[in-house]
Order: structure tokens, then C-alpha cells, then sequence
């Protein structure tokens, strides 16, 4: 995989750089953008995005590890991640937690073996009235129980 | 006392994200009042001031002082910047204003806007909530073609620009000055104050940064007078507030209710009680870095900033966690820790080393190998951060820990001690040998 983006990107973070009075400002979206495209960070994608934006590749590298939603190495398909802070722990985030480890075979920061699923759990995602809660790449799933997790795992292909 | 429905009211209309449902609701009138009549940035700022309200992230500070504090004689661009960085555990308020009433939002945006005369505004939310982000994406586009955001607003010459940055996964970034520092693209590194944002903020401008539901309210205190807002709270405590009522209830949710309410009734009646008949056993009435409250104090007090602060605990993003009978405090607590240890930033010794060896000795003992001196340790250790850092995280790592251990001492002795028990019989069947 060549690491740059095709024109129809390279115009997105231009966009994206028109925001700010300063370029450095979009970093957050054309990591994002990155992410998408190349499914995650690389140091060869940290030196492309240091180059969009006039930054030094250090900059870039302290950037990624900083925040948690920058993916530092592949994930599966379905990025499960559950919640187990204190309100989704007071409603059962641990049998959840028991119930995904067992169907899947997986600890919490590993990847099913044909890269469906990969299991993370995660800091409180404001959604509390529905504890216990999880989100499977950009969607929210609330009230969760065993017997309902075990289904929208099923449903997913 | 009864519900109220302010901002609450738009949670039970349908399709009230959108903008002709809001404007058949009222919407966008009390920003046509200021922009149409020409306030003057004083007279809003005096409104506000005499409605009470007051800074609804955490802080509590009240909102038109520190509007007053952006320097009217500034030349080049000021800030407005909104922090819908919602993260405090057990708070979800701010994601059902985003979800139902982003018009709302960007009607207190143009109106704060306008108090400070600034052109750009940024909302910073928070990078996992996606429905929220597409809701208020469109409602920018929506009040943009209505000619209410954007160039010439209303026709009156004046123009804001409101711009969504999406954070990436950061407690630290709910911070204002971390806020400013993720906005700026760098990490979420707090800075020291002074100097405030409002003298010296995003991109070293003047800068106002207020929470989502601080500036909801905005256009209610415009529409119904500061003195009805003021008249519903307590005093120094103005209007209501969204409480997110988490945890052991029946019907957990959001409610709407004016300052001072008695959290008894939060919790039994419109919460709906404790779930399976149980009895209440402690709450954390503002998100996990209020200092935890016993039953009988959470049976007591009102839901107001200065009754709380009273019993030594505070009222913070009133996401109100609520605890039964069968909860292991030892386990939440732990739960807390580690949450904090995550969390910190890194930039300060006490908060960086201090959240981490919290969180190992609270692992240590849940895990049955504690001992007496862990809980001494404890203390010792969140007494050595409280204080001590740049920004606020780090006495909100040590709250927890000190009152909850100060509350709830024997739980967490008798946890300590069953390692301490099996700790000296291993060694003594170790010199046995």
C-alpha cells in the first residue's frame, strides 16, 4: 500500500485545514481521514500526514499515542467496545464482559483469528440510562443482556 | 417539585432536531429578539448575570461573570468554544440536548457569541458520539440556509461561523484548557491559569468556553426573564439543571429539575426508586469525582451547589450514580482508579505516578492480597496529589478514594484484611516448611 491519499482526499484536507487560522489544527480530522483510508496509523502514515501539515513526524507520533481512538495496530472487522465503568459495571458489564470472551474465544485487546472481531473495553461512553453499554465500531448498543449481545453478535456478518 | 421542562421539553417532541419542528416550538425567537432589537453585549451579559446560571460542565461558575471577563477593547479575532466533551463517568446529559435540540445549542451559541463579538465558534465534541456529531452537523446547515448562522445573521450585518472539531478519546479534553490545547492540535495537555481563556485562550485569542447545557439555557433566560430563571433555584444556585440519574433505579434517565430539589425525590420518585425493592446504600451525585455520599446523606440533601458543598461534596455534572445494598465498594472504587490512572494526562509527577499506584493497590486488594497498610497508603498517596497539579484531574482522582474510604472503612478493612490474613499464613506456612 502506497501511503498517500488520492486527490479526491488531499481536497478533503485542504477543507479540513480551512477551519482553523492554523493548519496544525486539522490534525485530529486528517488522522481520522488516515485512519480510514489506511485502516491504521503506521509510522509511514504519521510521516505522510507530518508532510500535509508542515509537522515534524514527532509531533505527529505524540499525537496518535495520546489519544485512544487513533488505532495504533489493525483491528477486526467489528471493533467491540464495551463499557465497564462504574454505571455499566453496576448493571452487569461483567457477565457481559465473561459472555463476549467465552462466545469469541478472545481477551479484551486481542482479534478473533479470521479478523471479525476484536474486543476492547472502554471508559465511560455517556450513554449511562442504557447501561450497560458497548459500541461496535460507530454504533451505540444499550440495555444490553447475555441473551441480546448474544444475538447481535449472531446477526453480525 | 415537579419536573420541569425547559430544555427537557424538546426531548418529547418529535423531530425536534429539526429546525422547522423547533421554530413551530418557539425556537430561534430569542436570538431574533437580541440580534433585531441590537442588545448591546452589556445587556446580555447583565441578563444573564441575573439569572443565576451557572457553568452546568462541572464547575459551577456562573456564566455571565465570565463572560464579562473577555476584554471588550481586544483587537483581532475572540472565541467562543463549546465543550461537548461529556466524559465524567455517569454523566449523559449533554448527549440528549446535542440528540434533541441541537437548535437549542446553536441559538445559546449565537447569543453567547454575540456578548463576546465572536465570528468563529468551535463545538468540541467528543469523538464517540457520532449520532450527536451528524445531528448538530446538519442542524449547522439547516440554521446556515435559514440565514441564522453563517454571513449577515438575521439580516443585522453580523456574521458566526460554528465549526464542529471532533475529539479523539481523551477525559483530560473536557478540561477547558486541555480543550484548547487538542483544539490548537496538539495533545490534551492542560495549561496553568492564569492567564484565563477569556484573556488568553485558543490560538492565544480571548476565548469563552462554555458547556452545552450552560448554553441551552441561554436563550430560555432571554425568553422567559433572568428572574424566572433565577425564581426557580435556590439562592446563588439559579434555575434547574438536567440531572442523569444512572445506576440502581427503575427508571434510570434524565431529568429536568429546578436547583434545591431534594435528591430523595430524584431518586424515589422520578427515577423510580431503587430497582428490586433494595435498599439505598450510597451515591455519587456528580459524576465519579464527587466525593461519594452515604444513604442517609444522599436522603438528605438537596440538589444544589452550595447543600453539597456543605457535606463536603459537590454537585458536578449532576450525573447522579446511584448504589443498592449489594454493591461492592471496594470493587467501585477500583473501577474509579483505574479510570483516572487512564486518564491522566502524564503531565504532572503527582497526578501521573500517583493515579497509577492508586490503582495497583486498589487492584491488590479486590484481588484478596491487601493489606492493613494499603488503605493508610491511600490516603496518604491521594493527599500528596489533591492540590498539587496543573489541572482539577488530579483532586478528582483523590475525592473518590478519600471519602470513599473515609465512608465505607470497614468494607474496605475487611477486604484489606482477608489479604493480609492470607498474606502472614502464607508466610507462615512457608517458614513451617
Amino acid at each position: 500500500m502506497s501511503v498517500s491519499f488520492p486527490e479526491k482526499d488531499r481536497k478533503l484536507v485542504e477543507e479540513m485545514i480551512r477551519h482553523y487560522p492554523h493548519k496544525k489544527s486539522a490534525i485530529g480530522d486528517v488522522l481520522y481521514l488516515a485512519q480510514k483510508h489506511f485502516g491504521y496509523i503506521t509510522p509511514e502514515v504519521e510521516l505522510y500526514v507530518a508532510s500535509l501539515l508542515d509537522l515534524p513526524a514527532s509531533y505527529v507520533h505524540q499525537v496518535v499515542t495520546f489519544y485512544s481512538m487513533y488505532l495504533k495496530k489493525p483491528v477486526g472487522k467489528y471493533l467491540i467496545m464495551l463499557c465497564d465503568n462504574v454505571s455499566c459495571l453496576l448493571c452487569g458489564a461483567e457477565d457481559l464482559l465473561g459472555r463476549i470472551k467465552e462466545k469469541l474465544g478472545i481477551e479484551v485487546g486481542e482479534t478473533t483469528q479470521e479478523g471479525k472481531f476484536t474486543l476492547w473495553t472502554v471508559e465511560c461512553l455517556g450513554a449511562c440510562e442504557q447501561a450497560p453499554v458497548m459500541m461496535i465500531n460507530d454504533k451505540l448498543y444499550g440495555n444490553l443482556t447475555p441473551d441480546k449481545l448474544d444475538r447481535l453478535l449472531d446477526s453480525l456478518e | 417539585m415537579p419536573q420541569v421542562k425547559l430544555i427537557s421539553r424538546f426531548f418529547e417532541i418529535e423531530n425536534s432536531h429539526r429546525l422547522r419542528v423547533y421554530e413551530e416550538n418557539g425556537g430561534y425567537s430569542a436570538a431574533r429578539k437580541v440580534v433585531t432589537e441590537n442588545w448591546e453585549p452589556d445587556k446580555i451579559i447583565n441578563t444573564v448575570k441575573a439569572s443565576n446560571l451557572r457553568g452546568l460542565g462541572g464547575a459551577g461558575f456562573p456564566a455571565g461573570v465570565k463572560w464579562g471577563f473577555v476584554p471588550k477593547d481586544h483587537e483581532g479575532p475572540k472565541y467562543l468554544v463549546v465543550n461537548a466533551d461529556e466524559s465524567e463517568p455517569g454523566t449523559f446529559k449533554d448527549r440528549h440536548v446535542m440528540i434533541n435540540a441541537p437548535h437549542l445549542l446553536l441559538e445559546g451559541v449565537i447569543i453567547a457569541a454575540l456578548s463576546i463579538a465572536a465570528k468563529d465558534v468551535y463545538i468540541y465534541i467528543r469523538g464517540e458520539y457520532w449520532e450527536a456529531y451528524h445531528v448538530l452537523e446538519r442542524a449547522i446547515k439547516e440554521a446556515e440556509k435559514a440565514g441564522y448562522l453563517g454571513k449577515n445573521i438575521f439580516g443585522s450585518g453580523h456574521s458566526i461561523k460554528v465549526h464542529i472539531h471532533r475529539g479523539a478519546g481523551a477525559y483530560i479534553c473536557g478540561e477547558e484548557t486541555a480543550l484548547l490545547s487538542s483544539l490548537e492540535g496538539f495533545k490534551g495537555w492542560p495549561k496553568l491559569k492564569p492567564p484565563f481563556p477569556a484573556v488568553k485562550g485558543l490560538f492565544s485569542m480571548p476565548t469563552i468556553i462554555n458547556n452545552v447545557e450552560t448554553l441551552s439555557y441561554v436563550p430560555i433566560v432571554i425568553e422567559k426573564g433572568p428572574e424566572y430563571f433565577a425564581g426557580l433555584g435556590v439562592e446563588r444556585s439559579g434555575g434547574a439543571r438536567l440531572f442523569g440519574v444512572s445506576g440502581h433505579v427503575n427508571r434510570p434517565g434524565v431529568y429536568e429539575l429546578p436547583l434545591g430539589t431534594p435528591m430523595r425525590e430524584l431518586i424515589h420518585e422520578h427515577a423510580g426508586g431503587i430497582r428490586e425493592g433494595r435498599s439505598l446504600k450510597a451515591v455519587i451525585p456528580g459524576g465519579t469525582s464527587c466525593p461519594v455520599l452515604t444513604a442517609e446523606e444522599a436522603e438528605k440533601v438537596n440538589l444544589d451547589f452550595d447543600s453539597l458543598a456543605e457535606i463536603d461534596s459537590m454537585l458536578g455534572s449532576a450525573g447522579v450514580i446511584v448504589m443498592d445494598e449489594t454493591t461492592d465498594m471496594v470493587k467501585v472504587l477500583c473501577r474509579i482508579c483505574k479510570f483516572y490512572s487512564f486518564e491522566s494526562c502524564g503531565q504532572c509527577t503527582p497526578c501521573r505516578e500517583g493515579t497509577g499506584w492508586m490503582a495497583r493497590i486498589m487492584e491488590r486488594i479486590v484481588s484478596g492480597n491487601g493489606h492493613y497498610q494499603d488503605l493508610d497508603d491511600l490516603l496518604d498517596i491521594a493527599s500528596m496529589i489533591g492540590g498539587n497539579t496543573i489541572c482539577p484531574l488530579g483532586d478528582a482522582a483523590a475525592l473518590p478514594v478519600t471519602s470513599f474510604i473515609k465512608k465505607f472503612r470497614d468494607e474496605f478493612e475487611a477486604k484489606a484484611s482477608a489479604g493480609s490474613i492470607t498474606a502472614a499464613s502464607s508466610r507462615l506456612s512457608a517458614e513451617e516448611l
